[in-house]
């Protein structure tokens, strides 16, 4: 149990999936305008990259390992999550229609970020069981949704301000992340 | 004439399109890779090596891959090359694959391989694909070794571990730490954005509000999202 509780911190705040190991930075910065978007995205990510490192986990665990060819995992994590990604888009659009509603066009901008392979990938090489990988990757997940919320309320409150002509766009959201990311390191005192 | 054809793709690659500065593709190994020039090297290579050889294949089987399949089997030449790709630094530079970590597997979802794969090997021959594959795959290389060797010029006072600043230089660790790279990264954008160079995420220079893609791959991948869908 402790340690479920240290993977969980530690990969929720201390190393925040984007603002200290730089995953999935392309939708942080993209779908971050504001805060209702935010949220959708947020959710997407935590209920794929679940779902992902427990079918991943599964699979590293009890068909790539014993086959002894875990050096396949690649190959075989990318191939696993987009065809996850797939049918559950398909699964929701059937039988799930409110979810799909309001998950459901996050969805397909999941399959490539980069937050889910390197979780299922970090989950093989840490040889953590079913239930740490399951942990690990709910709370990475929880950790982008804060990250990615806060940084929608913040952009929000930004819309008015005067910000200095060539900072405007790109620039400034990256210098927020930076403070974010400096906030964020705060957390590395308590582990 | 023929010769010029493959000097311009690196041409377009190193200075014109620019993978990094001008595309912004490939932001997060870039964020998370360049705390020193020589892991900026190691994953530019890597990527380089993975970037050729898949133009090359994809190029290759341009006319064998069904359409309705494409992103599929294009992922999964991609993936093999990547794993190819790891268990060579793995043998050969444990060091560097060490310092680079999860990133090198993650050359499989970097944007640059896959937006080169369908914006250029699919309509060219092998070899022009091979030049355009080099010139993007140099053009990042060099963008990570600048970033990196700013960064750790800045935060540690040496390059590619060699120190450069005098003795009573005391290294902004910051820059070498995750909050330096955003910092960086913002800097340069800023950078691009008064002297209107040109820059996937700024706009042009008529409306400075205008964001083209606002750094946001995600746009490119709906695009490609909805082929696949109408394919289906």
């Amino acid at each position: 149990m402790g340690k479920l509780i240290i993977i969980a911190v530690s990969s929720c705040l201390v190393s925040n999936v984007v603002l200290s190991q730089f995953l999935g930075i392309c939708s942080f910065v993209g779908v971050s305008t504001d805060v209702k978007t935010s949220a959708g995205m947020g959710g997407a990510v935590v209920f794929v990259i679940t779902l992902a490192s427990a079918v991943a986990s599964l699979i590293y665990n009890y068909v790539l390992t014993p086959l002894g060819i875990t050096y396949l995992k690649t190959i075989v994590f990318i191939v696993v999550i987009a065809a996850l990604v797939q049918i559950v888009e398909m699964f929701m659009h059937k039988c799930m229609v409110g979810l799909y509603n309001a998950l459901g066009v996050y969805l397909p901008l999941i399959t490539t970020n980069c937050a889910v392979l390197g979780v299922a990938l970090t989950n093989a090489q840490n040889n953590y069981n079913f239930v740490e990988s399951v942990v690990n990757g709910f709370a990475t997940a929880l950790g982008y949704c804060i990250a990615i919320i806060l940084l929608a309320g913040i952009r929000e409150h930004m819309e008015g301000n005067d910000v200095p002509h060539s900072f405007k766009g790109m620039p400034i959201v990256l210098v927020t992340a930076a403070l974010m990311s400096i906030a964020f390191f705060g957390f590395s005192g308590m582990m | 004439m023929k010769k010029n054809k493959y000097l311009e793709r690196i041409y377009n690659g190193v200075w014109k399109e620019n993978p990094l500065f001008v595309l912004v593709l490939g932001t997060c190994p870039t964020l998370a890779v360049t705390t020193s020039a020589t892991n900026g090297i190691g994953m530019g290579l890597a990527a380089t090596a993975v970037l050729i050889l898949s133009n090359i294949l994809i190029s290759a089987l341009r006319n064998i891959i069904p359409d309705k399949v494409r992103l599929p089997a294009e992922i999964v030449v991609v993936a093999s090359l990547v794993t190819v790709c790891d268990m060579l630094m793995e043998a050969f530079v444990p060091n560097l694959y060490a310092s680079l970590g999860i990133f090198i597997p993650l050359i499989v979802v970097n944007c640059i391989i896959l937006g080169r794969a369908e914006a250029f090997a699919l309509k060219n021959d092998p070899l022009t694909s091979a030049f355009d594959g080099l010139g993007m795959g140099l053009g990042f290389t060099v963008a990570l070794v600048l970033i990196g060797s700013f960064r750790e010029l800045l935060g540690a006072g040496t390059i590619f571990g060699y120190q450069v600043m005098p003795e009573g230089f005391t290294p902004v660790s910051i820059f070498i730490l995750a909050p330096g790279a955003f910092l960086v990264y913002a800097m340069l954008t800023a950078l691009q954005n008064k002297l209107k160079m040109p820059c996937a995420t700024n706009g042009d220079a008529k409306d400075p509000d205008h964001v083209m893609c606002d750094g946001n791959c995600t746009m490119c991948r709906l695009g490609s999202q909805a082929n696949k869908a109408s394919f289906n």
